[in-house]
């Protein structure tokens, strides 16, 4: 009973993905007879520069976004965690706001700002030529600039609840004892505090990614005219359809699920071990 | 243990990365033949891209053994381009207003021309870049959107009719009626658009599809509002893929598109209303944002050429405003009834102008509404639901309190 | 350092500028005309909307419930087996959840179509083909296969934390299945119940692309609304906002409703 419907449950989450593996190999573009097996639909997936145009660039830009969220983030929350209780409230409250908001509330909001503020940047220019001044701020912010922004500002709120709990449970006595022994605080913290606390900020850093590399809607709303991977995924899935979906999503499933394998197989071995060396 | 998760995450990034590198080795030798007295390379040193937005299925790709031609415009110039899609002018105008764009060639259609004209937001061309223009037939020019010729170049032209599915229609399809006729309902699809999605409703009522009052748009509204319940999809390109597909059997679209479907599955047949339809003209033009304009000239002037022109009216169906490029194509597209309608089918039809901008504020607004229109739907439902939850909260906080209390006992 | 304030001066400023301000920008546009003089004609202008604002909250509301539905069981279960066990199911959940939900949404689309394989399925059975795609129910379908791991993670960590003993206790005691589902189970793990709902409503009810691809079009959600003031057809801002403005009055109604709900009855068993 209890197997049967876990078993319902799990097919429900797989059928799709299988049907979409099944047809990723289908001679014909149909999508419900099975004509011949070929692999020409991953030939042409990776032949095809706009895809992999997409995945460069949301590769790149998820490097960027989450190293400036997790060392924005990471030094926020360690100023926060020095901070008395009401401000810490307050901007804990604040930084919740893009978490517990729809994507596309956060997604409009910053397009609308980027719009006040490319005009704002419009009319300084504007303003400079006319005091005469050869100074010129960059107006064209649309695109790379404004998806950086957006990507960081969602990672931030996930970097600071992640390292925050760690700065909490972390003996400040530690860091009090390095300034005895006299470290001065620089040392200290990256001696002590640091070391303490990365566990917390590399998941943090590779959260960020995940999401980064993820996201659609907000991306959508703030990409300009860059197409990250989501986002040529989805003009995909308006037009003719191509089993090069098929054979992308594919793929990045055999990735994530191989990977997935690799780690837990890795983990379970370092189990094992630890429970032999417990015995001996 | 998340620390893993994550960590996976990371490496199948890697692992993507690892596939997608062997995939590009570049082909020098060109697949078309341009002009010998144009500078081609002029930029060629200039490391440019030049963003290109253009309509979804509108350039001969590569694809089903077409020629890819802006990887032929690369190899040609030296210039990089970036391209990318929108399917309704209506969005092409979104990005470009919110200022969220820089792009340097974009083909919207006749009345979207005469707004973006109208707004400052074209900037006008130097033909001199592009001598191709020349060719573009006498009868494509002077029209109402660019009367001067000043702003555009015409890509394609062509006119709206129905494209259906002979083994589920077996009636003649000779009036738009057929598309709110409640013996199809749930096999109709209609544009997702509101400019075209009207010019149906109203030819079918046998008024202009250029409304000029209040009262015009509403009755127009009212009509979509009865096919409503006949309609299974509003959608736009997905159109391609539902008809090839079967799984509709009557949609509205534009007659290029009708010959690459019926092409793809010969059971789909094209009929022109006898009511009349919208003849519409798609131009390249480019924005006034645009900082690289005399590439993008360029590149208006390369898709003017008669090998390229020909290999995208080919490819996509669409009907070329250039004799020379008409010479050129295949017989099957040349004489086709649908890309090159006879005189008085043409006399039939109705060209978009540009609207005011109250009318079309007007129109954008029914058609929100249209399409939010549910039959009895229940408006009060929200209001019920608001006040719900806040009697629900301030309940169980009632409850909480009182609990606190006898606790305290 | 370490009671260094102005660490955290960075992203106070970046809090300020890119999560504080666009939220008072769509407060003000959700209060002005284009030309930025006071009006409340926005917020009446939602009114002819009110139908798709009540259709997504049924919407999304029947996918939280057939979503909680689903998911008691499976954590319930999961919680209940071996560590080890546990530990693979779990990624199991996960799995498809790292999949990009474009992806996964745009199968169902080719599963439910009308000449698609459910169909063709049904056919061998002698089954007319259903009109399955385009309506509220694919929808519906839609978030519930998106949002159902949502819905289980919180539930199995809540219930993770119950020990067995408490469960054989209640039977000892006489308490039937139902009674030890109603009395011990379910206000223990009120919490989990309380986060899964609003971690599958929210993203359910303002939803654009779920609605889109499996909707037809014609069934517009709240998102699809604001996309279209935004991005799409309509073009207004000052409109979009007010919308985006009730959304968040929506969904902060709901996540303070399950907050207190959750606190309630833990303090309730404690």
């Amino acid at each position: 009973m209890q197997k049967a419907y876990l078993c319902l449950i799990f097919s429900f989450f797989y059928l799709p993905i299988a049907v979409m593996a099944a047809f990723s190999f289908n001679e014909s573009k149909s999508r419900t007879v099975f004509t011949g097996f070929t692999f020409k639909w991953y030939v042409d997936l990776f032949h095809n520069q706009r895809i992999l145009d997409a995945l460069w660039l949301s590769l790149g830009l998820a490097v960027v976004a989450a190293t400036i969220a997790t060392i924005v983030g990471t030094m926020a929350a360690i100023g926060i965690n020095a901070m008395r209780k009401t401000p810490r409230a307050i901007i804990n409250n604040i930084s919740y706001l893009p978490v517990v908001n729809p994507e596309i509330i956060t997604g409009v909001s910053l397009m609308l700002l980027f719009v006040v503020g490319k005009q704002g940047l419009t009319n300084l220019n504007g303003w400079f030529s006319q005091m005469g001044w050869g100074i010129r701020v960059p107006e064209e912010i649309f695109g790379l600039p404004t998806l950086v922004i957006a990507h960081v500002t969602f990672c931030l709120p996930y970097v600071i609840f992640n390292v925050s709990p760690k700065l909490r449970q972390m003996d400040i006595r530690l860091y009090e004892a390095a300034l005895d022994l006299g470290c001065n605080p620089r040392q200290a913290f990256f001696k002590v505090v640091l070391p303490e606390i990365t566990p917390a900020v590399l998941s943090a850093f590779l959260i960020s990614l995940t999401y980064s590399i993820d996201d659609f809607i907000i991306s959508y709303f703030s990409s300009g005219n860059m197409q990250t991977l989501p986002i040529s995924i989805y003009s995909m899935t308006r037009r003719k359809v191509s089993p090069e979906v098929y054979a992308l999503s594919t793929v990045m499933f055999l990735v994530i699920l191989s990977i997935i394998l690799i780690t837990n197989a890795a983990d379970s071995r370092q189990y094992k071990k630890e429970q032999r060396g417990d015995k001996a | 243990m998340k620390l893993k998760k994550w960590l996976a995450a990371l490496l199948s990034a890697g692992m993507l990365l690892g596939l997608a590198v062997p995939a590009f080795a570049a082909q020098e030798e060109l697949l078309v033949d341009v002009s010998d007295d144009y500078d081609w390379t002029r930029f060629a040193n200039d490391n440019i891209t030049l963003n290109v937005y253009n309509w979804g299925q509108y350039i001969a790709d590569g694809t089903e053994g077409s020629i890819d031609v802006i990887q032929e415009f690369e190899k040609l110039t030296g210039i990089k381009v970036a391209y990318l899609n929108y399917d309704t002018n209506e969005s092409l105008y979104a990005k470009m207003s919110s200022g969220g764009a820089d792009f340097d060639v974009i083909v919207p259609s006749d009345y979207m021309i005469g707004k973006m004209v109208r707004e400052g937001m074209l900037a006008k061309l130097n033909y001199d870049n592009i001598p191709n223009a020349a060719g573009v037939g006498e009868q494509y020019l002077h029209q109402s959107y660019d009367p001067n010729d000043e702003y555009t170049v015409p890509y394609t032209w062509g006119v709206v009719g129905i494209i259906y599915n002979t083994t589920m229609v077996d009636e003649e399809v000779t009036s738009w009626d057929i598309m709110w006729d409640p013996y199809y309902t749930g096999e109709v699809l209609m544009f997702n658009n509101s400019r075209d999605a009207f010019a149906i409703a109203a030819k079918k009522l046998g008024m202009s599809l250029n409304p000029q009052t209040e009262e015009e748009i509403n009755i127009i509204a009212e009509e979509l509002k009865t096919q409503k319940m006949v309609v299974q999809a509003y959608v736009m390109d997905e159109i391609f893929d539902k008809m090839g597909g079967e799984e509709a059997a009557i949609a509205p679209y534009y007659a290029g598109d009708a010959i690459t479907m019926i092409a793809d599955n010969p059971n789909l047949a094209f009929a022109i209303p006898k009511e009349g339809t919208n003849y519409f003209v798609d131009a390249m033009c480019i924005p006034a944002s645009s900082k690289k304009k005399e590439a993008a000239e360029m590149f208006i002037n390369f898709m003017c050429e008669t090998e390229v022109a020909a290999a995208n009216c080919d490819f996509i169906g669409y009907s070329t405003p250039i004799q020379e490029v008409w010479e050129q194509l295949d017989d099957e597209i040349k004489y086709s009834p649908i890309a090159y309608p006879s005189a008085e089918v043409l006399k039939n039809t109705e060209t978009f102008e540009v609207l005011d901008d109250d009318i079309n504020q007007k129109m954008d607004q029914a058609w929100s509404m249209m399409k939010s229109y549910t039959e009895g739907g229940s408006g009060w439902m929200i209001l019920a639901f608001l006040i719900a939850a806040v009697a629900l909260n301030i309940f169980v906080l009632w409850r909480k309190y009182h609990k606190k209390k006898r606790d305290n006992y | 350092m370490m009671k260094n304030k102005s660490m955290a001066y960075p992203y106070l400023i970046w809090m300020v500028i890119f999560i504080a301000a666009p939220l008072l920008i769509v407060v003000y546009f959700a209060f002005t005309t284009a030309d930025g003089s006071f009006t409340l004609s926005n917020i009446t202008g939602i009114a002819p909307y009110t139908a798709v604002f009540a259709r997504s909250l049924m919407l999304a509301a029947v996918a939280t419930i057939i979503c909680l539905v689903m998911a008691y069981p499976v954590s319930y279960f999961l919680s209940r087996m071996r560590a080890s066990k546990q530990h693979i199911m779990l990624m199991l959940v996960m799995l498809p959840m790292w999949m990009n939900f474009l992806l996964r949404t745009y199968a169902w689309m080719t599963l439910l179509e009308k000449n698609g394989i459910i169909n063709k399925i049904l056919g061998f059975f002698g089954i007319a083909p259903l009109q399955m795609i385009n309506t509220s129910g694919a929808v519906v379908l839609g978030m519930v296969y998106n949002y159902l791991p949502y819905m289980i993670l919180p539930l199995y960590t809540a219930m993770v934390k119950i020990d067995d003993s408490l469960i054989e206790a209640a039977q000892d005691l006489g308490a039937g299945t139902w009674r030890t589902l109603t009395k011990v189970l379910i206000p223990m793990s009120m919490p989990g119940i309380a986060t899964g709902i609003t971690m599958v409503f929210v993203p359910s009810v303002s939803t654009f692309i779920i609605s889109r691809m499996l909707g037809g079009g014609g069934n517009m959600l709240i998102g699809d609304l604001i996309e279209l003031q935004f991005l799409g057809n309509s073009l207004n801002y000052n409109v979009g906002s007010a919308m985006s403005l009730l959304l968040m009055v929506v969904v902060l109604l709901c996540m303070s409703l399950t907050n207190t709900m959750g606190d309630e009855d833990v303090e309730g068993v404690i």
